[in-house]
């Protein structure tokens, strides 16, 4: 059972009280017209899906119900920390740089 | 074959003690060179070698696995086999991969308890029923057996289903397929191994793939924990890790990994002789031949690459099969396993040629993949050997995902995901 903090509601609580939404900062393509059939493709289905850290969205369905960013290992399922959307961009473009 | 099991055998073997039986299967060294590799020593992998050496005599091949055969998801999953796909790409597929089952065990010459003791998908509302009918219609247009049961003619072949009115969600009926069933897993990977090394393929256990050696566009071979080893075609069937081989790559694939749960209980004399599968309080259960119920449901929610899921979904999991059989209240569970399936975004695998030349992919077989064993096997030694799509999963091309040609089985198949 995950422990999640909800950056939010600044408690820690049991993965039962969150809905898993998912990679987090997957990029639209800025104009999506213009893009051909690959790159969207890649869009809208091709995911990293790393075996190691990954940034990924939560939702506190049974709390507050905001979306959040989490950063969580595959593997040993550590949670390195939660951030609001917001916030935990500015961290993952940093890691990304 | 060193050793052609028989009665013959048996008693041959039975008079000497059963001390001069040979191993199933060689252990070679890896050879510097092979004309096709195989990642993923999984019954996939494994069969996928067997059909190359028999059915297209490409017999220089080795199958290289980072632990033991059949130690990931052949050896965590329910064994359940069926072909009850409402789509028509999907239901030929699968139903090959049945039709194969049927002759296995006598054409591996090693006995893998394939029992055709049915598989039943019920419905507990009105659009459950809709939808069963329309996949047995589908089905029965495919050339796949199935039946649809009102809720007596449930009862009268499980007596222990609770049918009454009294539940939350009441059974309305269920189809059938009697051709279904299970299958022993272990003997699946043991039997395809054994084929395949009786055919001169090399099986590499403890052999773990660390990169893919690719130059201009093509693949020469890989990278592993034993030394390089060359071969102008590769095929990677890794199930859960199948994204991670493709990074090495350089290539991206529509997968995501998650935990799959399953658990068995305690060995009871015989109670369900058939599979009963509900999507709709979502569980499934057999019973072994040990006696124990084996159970299992969906995949965690989050992505993980860790064998184990949370418990809250096996609790969840048990509720359901409560639901249904409230006899089972008192059943002990004995063990709990979670494994790691690649789930594709329409819930069908990826059977595929990639922009690499000479690189081949088996993978998003997600929470279905142990029933298309020798099907998939079959189908991608094909693809590898004719650098070509056999028919059957020429719509299964990574391709589909830029065109939009999607084989959308999520919630069309009978199938708790």
């Amino acid at each position: 059972m995950l422990v999640i903090t909800c950056p939010y509601c600044q408690e820690a609580r049991e993965e039962e009280e969150f809905s898993y939404a998912g990679e987090a900062y997957i990029a639209r393509p800025a104009v999506p017209e213009e893009v051909d059939d690959a790159t969207w493709g890649d869009y809208v289905f091709h995911r990293k899906n790393p075996r190691g850290w990954h940034w990924e969205q939560w939702q506190h369905v049974a709390g507050c119900r905001k979306v959040f960013a989490v950063k969580r290992h595959t593997v040993s399922y550590e949670i390195a920390g939660s951030w609001t959307l917001a916030d935990g961009k500015a961290l993952y473009e940093e890691e990304q740089a | 074959m060193a050793n052609r099991y028989s009665l013959w055998s048996l008693i041959k073997n039975g008079l000497k003690h059963h001390e001069s039986w040979q191993p199933a299967w060689k252990s070679p060294q890896p050879k510097k060179q092979y004309d096709v590799i195989i990642v993923g020593g999984g019954g996939h992998g494994l069969a996928t070698a067997y059909y190359l050496a028999k059915e297209h005599g490409i017999k220089n091949v080795a199958v290289l696995e980072k632990g033991y055969l059949g130690g990931g998801n052949t050896a965590r999953n329910t064994t359940i086999i069926r072909s009850n796909y409402l789509w028509d790409e999907a239901a030929h597929l699968y139903e090959h991969g049945l039709k194969l089952w049927e002759g296995l065990s006598q054409d591996l010459n090693f006995n893998v308890m394939f029992s055709q003791r049915g598989v039943m998908n019920v419905g507990h509302t009105l659009q459950d029923m809709r939808d069963i009918e329309r996949r047995a219609n589908a089905n029965l247009l495919n050339g796949v057996d199935a039946v649809v049961m009102t809720p007596q003619e449930i009862k009268d072949m499980v007596p222990l289903i609770d049918i009454s009115h009294r539940t939350r969600y009441p059974i309305m009926g269920a189809s059938f397929q009697p051709r279904g069933g299970v299958a022993r897993h272990d003997a699946v990977a043991w039997g395809f191994a054994r084929g395949a090394s009786e055919l001169g393929v090399d099986i590499i256990e403890q052999c773990e793939v660390t990169g893919l050696i690719i130059e201009g566009g093509r693949i020469k071979g890989v990278n592993t924990s034993r030394g390089d080893i060359m071969a102008d075609r590769v095929g990677c069937v890794a199930a859960g890790n199948s994204s991670v081989l493709a990074k090495m790559a350089g290539l991206r694939l529509p997968l995501e990994s998650h935990p799959l749960q399953a658990f068995v209980s305690e060995s009871m004399k015989p109670c369900i002789d058939t599979v009963v599968m509900s999507n709709a309080v979502h569980g499934y259960v057999s019973q072994s031949d040990k006696g124990e119920l084996v159970i299992g449901a969906g995949i965690d929610s989050y992505l993980g690459y860790g064998q184990r899921g949370s418990p809250h979904v096996i609790e969840h999991t048990a509720a359901a099969i409560i639901e249904m059989f409230p006899s089972f209240s008192r059943v002990r569970m004995n063990r709990q396993w979670g494994g790691i399936v690649d789930v594709s975004p329409d819930a069908c695998p990826i059977i595929s040629k990639t922009r690499i030349k000479g690189l081949y992919f088996n993978c998003g077989w997600g929470t279905g993949g142990f029933k298309a064993t020798p099907g998939s096997g079959n189908v991608f030694a094909h693809t590898i050997a004719h650098d070509d799509p056999h028919p059957l999963n020429s719509a299964f091309s990574l391709d589909r995902f830029a065109t939009g040609h999607l084989i959308d089985e999520h919630g069309a198949a009978a199938v708790a995901h």
